[in-house]
């Protein structure tokens, strides 16, 4: 059973934009897939649905083998609460609240007991590398910075799937490439990753690469990822 | 989000812009200040008046002469009515007649000013007997004495003033021996009482008490009473002593129909539910104006809540992206806005508290000394909820609208 399976996905706007005409794809579980595209190609709009934020016009989309019709507002949030991990091009970070509490943010939305949060909110941050920067709040970070502190966000519930929306959309190239590290090492761990971008350089990391146009899905290719851990192996 | 986090998060909130959180809660300030206000000197002024009549006691009623008046145009008649007279106050004392009866006082009010050498003071002269005055009202004179019963079967001349009567006419010098001038006829001063203030309605301090009997021969030439104060064996005696005493005056004055009594018993009971109703009535009547100003906080509330939600749109966006749901939301802005009018409803009591003491103190200083500050738990208690509530009602409305809001919009929101 694929973890995500879209079946002739479509969406249409208020306006009569269709974002998306027809969609369909299967990822499973453990994918690192890139979904490539021009601006408007409705690569965004197709990350909100799977990742529950949006609801689709017509299709089905199956997550995790159940129609997504069929969760309720409450089960979605729920899922996007445990199951789901997103990391946002413009970091979204709360601001004057230190980093340790943004990253405790999605645990008090959820069931976890409050004596493991603090040691799940310390392992998150660590595995960014941003121990030394837990109390600080986010205007005193660095771009690269705030992005790992959204990156470990997205892990502290332990989700199976992290959502990245151009996440160094926003970045320098040094920057991106630490967080195209992270990623990768979380993929590594055994997380799926769905990862948004236009760069090129951004899609080498992964292990697939989904393009899109004008709603509709132009190629889907399997490739064997050219970059890893910052070294260059497949040329 | 368990309820903890939730009054952190929107506590955090409100502190985050701290002029625009106080200048939000201002009409609540007003509001509940006010409240507070109206409702401490009300009870004030109900306690001091209260107090006044508890002066006289549960047990004490007064009989009037003339019709029971039904309305303002009625207490013309009770003025000149003459139906109650020294026969009357014989028969009611007589055990046979009122048994519940312990005693009872004549009394004529003699218009008129006080004089003195060369100088003259408005004040108000009682015919009465000092003695039950004194213990009605427990009072006993500072310096001197009290005239007695023999005083008033001899009509004696004599007097007991009030403190200031005393100041107003002798200055430095004390009154005791001297000779005052009421309405032509001089009286000798035999008791000054100390400064007491106002007492069921009496100001004693501008006081002279006269023998009634005096009062009625020698100032005002007639015979009979203006009305007399009773006082029976205890409060649970006065329901028995009333229908004793209209017995015996129908008797007396020979009245079959009940319609045609010339005269009326008044009981402090009556008196003072009497007064409770009129304060009560004008607390409600100004505390509704006083909800019109909470009202209108409200919509200040609701209006910067609709702003606040706005700005948030981004983060409304994330928290939902982060697994909140819609009650989730709901709860943060709600919470946000009860916390901004709770807290105006913490200030408003406590300025409320201030105001009505600094009041309090002008009021015994200009109206009455025994004026005493009481804060109103009850209005502190009730304002605290109300206030609440307020900011319940009208945070309603944009918590909902932040809640309905979905997740991937919110996020788009620039």
């Amino acid at each position: 059973m694929p973890l995500i399976e879209a079946k002739l996905v479509k969406k249409n706007y208020p306006d009569g934009t269709e974002a998306l005409r027809g969609i369909n794809l299967k990822i499973e579980k453990g994918e690192f897939v890139a979904i490539m595209g021009p601006s408007g190609s409705g690569k965004s709009t197709l990350l909100h649905i799977l990742g529950f934020l949006d609801s689709l016009s017509d299709g089905e989309y199956f997550f995790k083998g159940v129609l997504s019709s069929e969760y309720s507002e409450d089960e979605m949030a729920k899922l996007r609460n445990t199951r789901i991990g997103f990391v946002f091009q413009m970091f979204n970070l709360l601001a004057r609240t230190s980093v340790a509490d943004n990253v405790k943010l999605p645990l008090q939305y959820s069931n976890v007991p409050e004596s493991e949060w603090q040691d799940r909110v310390n392992r998150a941050i660590e595995s960014v590398g941003l121990s030394h920067r837990k109390e600080f709040e986010p205007s005193k970070l660095s771009g690269g910075e705030k992005q790992r502190v959204a990156i470990a966000r997205a892990l502290v519930n332990d989700p199976e799937i992290i959502f990245a929306d151009e996440p160094t959309g926003n970045l320098d190239s040094r920057s991106s490439a630490v967080i195209l590290e992270t990623l990768s090492k979380l993929h590594a761990e055994g997380h799926t990753i769905i990862l948004i971008t236009h760069e090129t350089f951004t899609a080498e990391y992964a292990e697939r690469i989904v393009r899109l146009r004008d709603g509709k899905i132009e190629s889907d290719e399997r490739v064997k990822a050219r970059r890893k851990n910052g070294e260059e192996f497949v040329k | 989000m368990n309820i903890r986090d939730s009054f952190t998060t929107s506590t955090k909130a409100v502190t985050a812009n701290k002029t625009r959180s106080a200048l939000t809660v201002l009409g609540i300030v007003i509001g509940i200040t006010s409240i507070m206000l109206i409702v401490s000197i009300g009870s004030g002024a109900q306690n001091l008046i209260l107090g006044e009549i508890g002066g006289l006691g549960a047990e004490t009623l007064v009989i009037r002469p003339g019709r029971e008046p039904k309305g303002p145009s009625d207490f013309g008649q009770t003025l000149f009515a003459d139906s109650l007279n020294e026969r009357d106050a014989t028969l009611l004392r007589r055990k046979e007649n009122v048994p519940d009866l312990v005693d009872i006082m004549p009394s004529v009010l003699v218009p008129g000013s006080v004089s003195y050498g060369g100088e003259t003071y408005g004040a108000q002269v009682f015919g009465g007997s000092a003695r039950f005055f004194s213990e009605a009202f427990d009072i006993f004179p500072e310096r001197g004495f009290l005239f007695t019963e023999s005083d008033i079967r001899s009509k004696a001349t004599v007097a007991v003033i009030g403190s200031k009567v005393e100041d107003e006419l002798f200055g430095e010098e004390s009154a005791i021996g001297k000779s005052i001038t009421i309405r032509g006829k001089k009286f000798r001063v035999i008791g000054v009482l100390p400064k007491k203030g106002q007492v069921a309605f009496i100001n004693f301090d501008e006081t002279v008490i006269i023998p009634y009997s005096t009062a009625q021969s020698y100032l005002l030439g007639i015979d009979h009473y203006h009305e007399m104060i009773a006082k029976t064996r205890g409060p649970e005696y006065v329901e028995s002593a009333i229908v004793d005493i209209t017995r015996t005056l129908r008797d007396s004055h020979n009245i079959t129909d009940p319609k045609k009594d010339d005269f009326y018993v008044v009981t402090q009971q009556a008196l003072v539910n009497q007064i409770k109703t009129i304060l009560g009535a004008l607390t409600a009547f100004l505390s509704s104006v006083v909800a019109i100003a909470l009202v209108v906080g409200g919509i200040g509330i609701m209006n910067i809540m609709l702003v606040s939600v706005t700005e948030r749109t981004r983060e409304i966006g994330l928290r939902k992206a982060l697994g909140a749901t819609r009650k989730d939301i709901m709860r943060q802005f709600l919470l946000e806005a009860i916390i901004l009018t709770s807290l105006g409803g913490l200030i408003g009591i406590f300025l409320g508290a201030v105001l009505s003491f600094l009041a309090s103190i002008a009021l015994q200083k200009f109206v009455s000394a025994s004026w005493a500050f009481s804060f109103p738990l009850g209005a502190a208690v009730l304002s605290l909820l109300v206030s609440a509530g307020v900011g319940l009602i009208f945070g309603l409305y944009p918590a909902r609208k932040a809640a309905s809001k979905s997740p991937m919009e919110a996020l788009r929101y620039e």
